[in-house]
């Protein structure tokens, strides 16, 4: 069984919700459970929050959602040309956050890492990030 | 995303029904801030039961309510989040500042 997918969507907060729901529905053919299926979601919208927030901090851009499924393993990659992150070890610290003041928790990378299987994050050449995450479904049998 | 209050004898029962995440949180952040009066409001129970989708950014929603009223004495409990969402409430460790209780 395998499958793939590209998604490019302007990074603008409505495209949220579209983005986890499309990897979702993508990785549904692997038979995931509610609770699977809730991790997925959370993680995907993790990952693409922190391309429009993070990444754009004045706005515009794309965010690119990669999906991959492969011997029972969901892989997905999100990837935008924004800023990068200067300091990666220390951004994937629980509660870490460069924007205390607009309440936001610090909680996105150390989720998506807690509700995936992996976690990988990286500037990309020519700026921007790459988060990938993979993880593996076992399906009802 | 809604919210939805209903007000007795102290108490503030906000049921939040939907999906929470980056785009809607600002809208909730005001609509919270509007609606929790501290001169009449001791206690605000936060009812999860309809809320579908809750991402990092519910987190920090709540953990700002939490620091804006708490010197004001107000105090808040979470009640009836799905699997999910329960699963990042935990994850966060907010249960210690709103813990959960089983029934609105």
């Amino acid at each position: 069984m395998e499958n793939s997918m590209t998604l490019k969507l302007p990074a603008v907060g409505k495209n949220e919700a579209l983005a986890r729901s499309i990897v979702a529905a993508f990785a549904v053919e692997l038979d995931p459970d509610t609770d699977e299926l809730g991790d997925i979601k959370t993680a995907v919208s993790e990952a693409v929050t922190n391309s429009i927030v993070h990444g754009y901090p004045d706005g515009g851009g794309e965010v690119e959602i990669r999906a991959e499924i492969k011997d029972r393993i969901l892989h997905i990659e999100v990837l935008d040309r924004g800023v990068g992150i200067p300091d990666i070890p220390a951004a994937l610290q629980p509660f870490y956050t460069t924007k205390a003041d607009e309440e936001r928790s610090g909680m996105g990378f150390t989720v998506m890492e807690s509700f995936m299987d992996s976690l990988k994050v990286e500037n990309r050449e020519g700026g921007g990030l790459k988060v990938t995450m993979e993880k593996s479904l076992r399906g009802k049998i | 995303m809604e919210a939805h209050y209903d007000y007795s004898g102290g108490t503030l029962k906000v049921s939040l029904s939907g999906e929470l995440d980056e785009s809607n949180a600002g809208g909730l952040r005001a609509s919270l801030d509007a609606n929790i009066v501290p001169q009449n409001t001791k206690r605000v129970i936060l009812d999860l039961s309809r809320l579908s989708f809750m991402d990092s950014t519910g987190i920090g929603v709540l953990v700002g309510r939490y620091k804006k009223f708490r010197p004001k004495s107000v105090a808040f409990f979470i009640t009836e989040p799905n699997a999910t969402v329960d699963k990042i409430l935990r994850l966060s460790g907010i249960y210690t500042i709103m813990p959960r209780i089983e029934t609105a």
